[in-house]
């Protein structure tokens, strides 16, 4: 399926990663928004009630960010693209509803323009401090997907990438921007609606009679409907059969849960998008993400002139995790270096899946700033010894 | 010349974002180059000493900061103050003539000054004192193409104002060349 | 031979396949779904257009229980996501259909300001004065005195009065019944059905389980002879006056019943004003 024209600005624009970001959405067949205003996200819902009114969406700021979790939810169920955009303490507050979204299999898209934490932290200033919380923040076992843009355009082409893949696999997609990327301006290319490819909500053509709401397809994922539509459908946080039907055992809670956790690890390697370079003879792989990949862009710059092979490889989607890739490549690098804004999240995937076969060298920093390029190049010669 | 990194600092209301905007979209949509423009939020930025950050390159900029502007654009004596030591010494410093006075210690930066605050109220508004700067900034650096900085201008202030901000953009070009003859 | 049971009346409402429900014998809830079957029933609408949503708790599971599209969803967030739901579908009824811990404790924030919106949604609020599918709390509309598990040596804190809570806050049709007055209350919610706005009903009801036994009240049938001898019908009584003491007289009636824009009215009126012919009319 193609973009609906009437939302689509063609053409080339100066544009923030936040402006970005609600451009994407609206190309993408947004047309229901929930939010509560929080820094340095709230350019994206500025920029969605102002253009909403044309587009023939429908934008409400709501009393906090429980309620925009939950409303963009029923709104999903009502039949439409529906999504919400936070920063960290806001994610935080996300988090159950984010769970019903998983439990309940209910395609939707989460912004998070990335600020320094713990609590407060930094309001104005870049994290990545939100990595793991993305994929583990809400309670219970289930997966999620998640994508790092480094820049406005990606903030654009990605968020529609979210759409699509929230669309697909019927999960909660989450657009991890940061601080840097949702307030820098660069120049965003969008094209003609009939070039974007947009993924259609996955509907029915079973009868009421027929259908049940969690009966998964061949790829795990169950079709939907929306409420309105005669199917009399119940959706339940609780555990539930294909029915939808609360049951409150073990046999069917390891049904479903394998299936939402199976759903998003059968299909990863459809859903995966990384970027390689120079990995053939690489002794160093530096894996970053998010803005963190340009700046690492830079340190490889540096260790190249100074004659070391060093490759990189750049998450997109950062969940979920290349597992397969990182697994494979660890048996031909002698070490991998992760710079990330945090104390540490992302590394302990990728030491995980190096599974004692390459050394895995973390770049911290703590937010408020991204790296100096001479940390990474440092930390890559080390990685070289 | 394949990077050149610009800070433009002033009060708020000034319209120092809108300026750093439209050099950016000059660049990046108009001329062919890559530009990145990064501001400061939350109550420091609106202070009397704002600040807007511009890289402009002809190739793809991976650190999204300025390190060292080569151009510094100052409207506010706070800005001036706060900012000129990141000049290191070095660069073209533009400054609005009746607002900021610069030190002298700086030898190795190259100064230009303009009234754009009188000449955009002679032109009828003072709020597009920005626009003479930016003709100023043009016609000083050369930096990003004539015609890309004017349809910058058109496209980026509000309706209706286009052809005001275009002549407060000829004024400020056209004070640095007849400076110059 | 096996004996033909004549259907239910309201059987086709419910999903029988669900049946029996998890509620303790006569606890109230029931009562009040009845009333909401038999609301459908007698306007014979197309509950192909109604949806219903739950938080949690055990009126929470309403939603369950009732055969249109049905979401039982997270606790306090039934009127948030109903919000959406109702956004996203205009053409839906959406009822809220929910307890007062839900709604009024942990959602609280988002039925204050569902109610400033005027947001065409029915709120049902059974008020059994306690939290019951966690045993036997403390709620925001226990009254003073009463005695809970967290408060077991009687509860000091005032509570809430839904109806002046919710007509203060913009609420466009406010009514309290109890659990008793089963036509009285079937037709306010087939009042509800049919208008626009944000409309809530308490329905006082008897938790026999909990709130009965702990405070030596008797049954769920001591608790309705106390509704009929205690309830006091004063339609458009000033919500202020009518608090809920411990064992003392319940006001009921249909406190506020006003035509009002709802939020959607406002944002397509406003928009249309502001905007003219680029506006596209939402739904
Ligand atoms: S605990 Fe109370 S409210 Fe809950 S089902 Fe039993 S009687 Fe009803």
């Amino acid at each position: 399926m193609k973009a609906d024209p009437i939302g689509v600005l063609t053409g080339s624009h100066y544009l923030d990663g936040d402006h970005a970001c609600a451009e994407g959405a609206i190309a993408a067949g947004c047309r229901f928004f929930a939010g509560y205003p929080i820094t340095p996200s709230t350019e994206v819902a500025e920029r969605i009630s102002a253009r909403f009114p044309y587009v023939g969406g429908i934008f409400i700021q709501m009393e906090d960010e429980l309620g925009s979790m939950a409303a963009i939810l029923g709104a999903a169920w009502g039949g439409k693209k529906a999504m919400t955009v936070t920063s960290g303490p806001g994610f935080s507050l996300m988090m159950e509803n984010i769970g019903l979204g998983a439990m309940t299999e209910t395609p939707c898209v989460i912004a998070n323009v990335q600020r320094g934490g713990p609590s407060t932290g930094l309001p104005t200033l870049v994290g990545q401090q939100d990595i793991m919380q993305a994929r583990w923040g809400s309670h219970g076992d289930y997966e999620i997907i998640a994508i790092a843009p480094d820049s406005p355009q990606e903030a654009f082409d990605f968020t529609i990438k979210a759409f699509n893949l929230s669309e697909k696999y019927r999960v909660p997609t989450m657009v991890m921007l940061d601080e840097c990327v949702g307030h820098m301006t660069e120049r965003v290319i969008i094209p003609p609606a009939e070039e974007i490819e947009i993924e259609p909500r996955r509907y029915t053509k079973l009868s009421p009679e027929e259908y049940l709401p969690y009966k998964p397809c061949e790829d795990l994922i169950p079709e939907m409907v929306k409420a309105g539509d005669g199917y009399n459908v119940h959706i339940t946080g609780l555990t539930h059969n294909e029915k939808g039907y609360p049951i409150i055992n073990e046999e069917v809670q390891a049904v479903l849960v394998k299936r939402l956790v199976d759903k998003i690890n059968v299909n990863a390697e459809d859903i995966i998008i990384t970027e390689e370079e120079e990995i053939e003879n690489a002794e160093v792989i530096v894996i970053s993400y998010g803005i963190t990949s340009r700046v690492a862009r830079m340190s490889i710059d540096l260790a190249r002139k100074d004659g070391i092979k060093v490759g990189s490889m750049r998450l997109i989607t950062i969940w979920p995790f290349p597992e397969k890739r990182v697994k494979e490549l660890a048996k031909k690098v002698k070490a991998f270096v992760v710079p990330e804004i945090n104390a540490g999240q992302l590394v302990y995937e990728v030491e995980r899946c190096a599974c004692g076969n390459a050394n895995t060298y973390l770049v911290p920093h703590y937010g408020g700033g991204v790296h100096n390029p001479q940390d990474i190049f440092d930390k890559i010669k080390e990685a070289m010894k | 010349m394949a990077k050149t990194e610009l800070r433009i600092t002033g009060f708020g209301g000034q319209g120092v974002i809108l300026s750093a905007y439209i050099i950016g979209k000059a660049a990046s949509i108009f001329d062919n180059k890559y530009a990145t423009m990064t501001q400061s939020f939350g109550p420091e930025a609106r202070g009397s000493a704002c600040s807007a950050q511009l890289i402009i390159s002809e190739e793809k900029i991976l650190y999204p900061y300025i390190i060292k502007p080569n151009i510094m654009i100052a409207m506010s004596q706070e800005g001036y103050e706060k900012y000129e030591a990141t000049m290191k010494g070095e660069g073209i410093l533009i400054y609005e003539s009746n607002l900021v006075k610069p030190g002298k210690n700086r030898t190795k930066i190259k100064k230009y000054c303009i009234p754009s605050t009188k000449i955009a109220e002679d032109l009828g508004r003072r709020i597009i004192q920005n626009i003479v700067m930016l003709g100023f900034f043009t016609a000083v650096t050369g930096l990003i193409d004539y015609n890309a900085m004017k349809e910058a201008v058109k496209t980026s202030v509000p309706r209706g104002t286009e052809e005001l901000n275009l002549k407060a953009f000829e004024s400020g070009y056209e004070y640095f060349k007849k400076q110059k003859k | 031979m096996m004996q033909t049971q004549k259907e239910h009346p309201i059987a086709p409402f419910l999903r029988m396949d669900r049946i029996p429900h998890i509620w303790c014998p006569t606890c109230g809830i029931g009562t009040t779904v009845k009333c909401f079957c038999s609301a459908l029933s007698n306007l014979k609408i197309d509950l192909k257009n109604v949806a219903i949503v739950s938080g949690i708790g055990c009126t929470g599971r309403v939603a369950g229980y009732i055969n249109i599209d049905s979401f039982h969803t997270t606790h306090g967030r039934a009127i948030p996501f109903a919000t959406g739901l109702k956004l996203a579908n205009p053409k839906l009824k959406v009822i809220v259909f929910s307890g007062d811990g839900d709604l009024i404790a942990i959602g609280g924030n988002h039925f204050i300001h569902a109610a400033r919106r005027n947001m065409d949604l029915i709120i049902i609020c059974v008020n059994n004065f306690i939290y019951g599918m966690t045993g036997g709390q403390v709620a925001p509309t226990t009254p003073l005195t009463a005695n809970t598990s967290t408060t077991p040596y009687g509860n000091n804190e005032k509570p809430f009065n839904i109806p002046h809570l919710a007509a203060s806050c913009g609420a466009t049709y406010v009514a309290r019944w109890t659990a008793l007055h089963i036509r009285r209350l079937t037709r306010s919610m087939e009042e509800v059905l049919q208008r626009k706005g944000f409309s809530v009903i308490e329905i006082v009801t008897p938790c026999a389980t909990l709130y009965a036994r702990r405070n030596r009240l008797g049954d769920g049938l001591n608790l309705m002879q106390f509704y009929h001898d205690n309830s006091e019908i004063k339609h458009g009584a000033d919500t202020k006056d009518i608090d809920i003491e411990f064992q003392k007289k319940i006001v009921v009636g249909k406190f506020i019943d006003e035509d009002k824009p709802t939020f959607l009215d406002l944002i397509n009126e406003g928009l249309s004003r502001k905007l003219g012919e680029k506006f596209i009319k939402y739904a």
